[in-house]
């Protein structure tokens, strides 16, 4: 186990949203093909610190970082570093599902288009294998060319994970993606997420221990924008070196 | 002693039977405009009126046919400078432009100038397109007169169709690598081209019936033929109806209020056309 690559690499990082400082000094190593789970109480710091690793809060009005981040041996933050080519490698699944309001084939097809792909073939190849890829394809095989938005929510949800993996990233983001879903939707979903690290390195956002727990190789606790404790999964849910942490797994407060 | 609910009903009633008086009056006046000018003017429709030219020997066989064209001139015209100039506009402000005091100030002059009296904009047009530009007056100038009219409307509902796209699919576009001008271009304006279709077109709408502006700018009143490129002299089925308007025979008022007629019937189908475009739009895109 130990000798996996490292993926994702963080060291010093600071956030700040204007003067409020949203991440405090957080190092991390992610390492190749796992699942790591964040967890933590709502307010600090997930969705920031997982919305950094690929650039989507650039945009954000007072956005600032300090530290540095490497994915796959690439400084992201650097100026030289294009946040289209980091979003090709770094994939996010958001909390709500959210498709294009295009069919079922284009909303797959989309990130191949935008980067000038028209091999027609090759693009349907990928749709499909994205489509089995997140066993939604026996579902709508007969229907690629309905609109995405007639789907079911857990429908959509894994649609989008497949639109995703049809850009072949190295690295995806998951911000709390089984948040808005039914019991069975979370399920297959999770089921999915064993069979996706076989070739993706994959983060997730969660509040549901039992999520975290289920599906994850290693844990991150977040506590009021610090990283509190990072470690294998069992341990941290088992044996927690700090305080805080087993505090909140056990849900003294959260 | 009456009861707080009682007395909200009863504030209730009286704010309901306002609105209905308030709303009735207006449709009964418009009944018996339309009722009015439809009896007066409607013998005078058949194709001579389309096809003829005005004539002021002859008001019996006078028709439109140059204020016809000159007006689908002027509306394929004003159409095509202000669609690219207003939408593009429009998405720059909402997509591009920083939040700072010269964007704010830029706003709020944009939403004022859709309520800027149309000769304005005329007696504008006059001296910058007429006479700096040396256009004369021509079709030209006349549609980038109205241009300038109907700018501002078409900036303002491109502006409220781009911010009605949920802020989740631009995410969702960024995230698979798009850059902003491609979001824009897949995402943004597909989703939002029904609204802005629906605000350019009761813009233009708008437009078509504008007269005063475009005396300003040299429609003429008495055009014989129909424009013959865009620097060509023109007149408009509003002008037209102006001139024919004041005539003390009976045949020409018959003609002013034919004129009228082919006017409102240009308005209510791009009207309808918009609200078809707006619901069919609704329908297909529920977020
Ligand atoms: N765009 C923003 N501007 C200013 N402050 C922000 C912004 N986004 C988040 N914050 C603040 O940063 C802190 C961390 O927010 P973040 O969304 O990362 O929390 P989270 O751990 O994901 O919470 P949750 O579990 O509720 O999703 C919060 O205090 C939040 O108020
Ligand atoms: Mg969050």
């Amino acid at each position: 186990m130990s000798e996996k690559k490292i993926m994702l690499e963080a060291r010093n990082v600071d956030v700040f949203y204007g003067e409020f400082q949203a991440i405090k000094n957080i190092d991390m190593k992610i390492k190749e093909n796992s699942v790591t789970a964040f967890i933590g109480p709502s307010g600090c710091g997930k969705s920031t610190f997982l919305r950094v690793l690929n650039r989507m809060n650039d945009y954000v009005e007072g956005f600032a970082l300090r530290g540095e981040i490497e994915i796959n041996g690439e400084k992201i933050y650097r100026k030289s570093v294009k946040v289209e080519e980091l979003r090709k490698e770094v994939g996010m699944v958001f909390q709500k599902p959210n498709p294009f309001p295009k069919s079922i084939y284009d909303n797959v097809a989309f990130g191949l288009k935008i980067q000038g792909i028209t091999d027609k073939a090759f693009i349907e190849e990928r749709v499909i294998n994205s489509l089995k890829q997140v066993a939604l394809w026996d579902e709508v095989k007969d229907q690629l060319k309905k609109s995405a938005l007639a789907l079911s929510g857990g429908q959509q949800q894994r649609l989008c994970i497949a639109r995703t993996l049809a850009v072949e990233p190295s690295v995806i983001l998951m911000d709390e993606p089984t948040s808005a879903l039914d019991p069975i939707s979370t399920s297959k979903i999770e089921e999915l997420l064993h069979e996706l690290k076989k070739k993706y390195t994959i983060v997730i956002v969660t509040h549901n221990m039992q999520q975290a727990a289920r599906v994850s190789d290693d844990t991150a606790f977040f506590y009021m924008g610090e990283l509190i404790e990072f470690d294998k999964t069992d341990k941290i849910f088992t044996n927690p070196s700090m305080e805080k942490t087993e505090n909140y797994i056990t849900g003294r407060f959260g | 002693m009456i009861s707080v609910a009682t007395k909200n009903r009863i504030k209730d009633k009286l704010f309901e039977y306002w609105g209905i008086i308030s709303t009735l009056i207006g449709i009964v006046l418009l009944v018996v405009f339309m009722t009015d000018i439809f009896m007066q003017g409607v013998s005078r429709i058949d194709t001579t009126f389309f096809t003829n030219s005005p004539s002021g020997l002859k008001p019996e066989t006078s028709g439109i046919f140059p204020a016809l064209l000159g007006t689908l001139w002027i509306l394929f015209l004003t159409a095509s400078i202000s669609i690219p100039l207003g939408v593009g506009a429009g998405i720059y402000l909402e997509e591009y432009s920083e939040k700072n005091w010269v964007s704010t100030l830029l706003e709020i002059n944009i939403s004022n100038l859709a309520g800027v009296p149309s000769i304005i904009y005329g007696l504008l047009g006059l001296e910058v397109f007429v006479r700096i530009m040396g256009l004369g007056k021509s079709v030209l100038a006349g549609a980038l007169t109205l241009s300038l009219l109907v700018l501002p409307i078409v900036i303002v509902a491109t502006r409220e169709a781009i911010k009605a796209v949920p802020d989740s699919i631009k995410q969702a576009a960024y995230a698979l690598g798009a850059t902003k001008w491609q979001t824009i271009w897949t995402q943004v304006l597909p989703s939002s081209i029904g609204g802005v279709l629906t605000g350019v077109i009761l813009a233009l709408s708008r437009a078509i019936g504008e007269t005063a502006p475009l005396i300003v700018v040299g429609a003429a009143a008495y055009i014989y033929d129909a424009p013959d490129g865009v620097l060509s002299e023109y007149t408009v089925i509003p002008m037209q109806i102006y001139t024919w308007m004041p005539d003390a025979r009976e045949a020409m008022k018959v003609n002013a209020a034919a004129g009228i007629i082919v006017l409102l019937m240009i308005t209510l189908v791009m009207n309808g056309f918009a609200v078809y475009l707006r619901n069919r739009w609704q329908k297909k895109i529920k977020w």
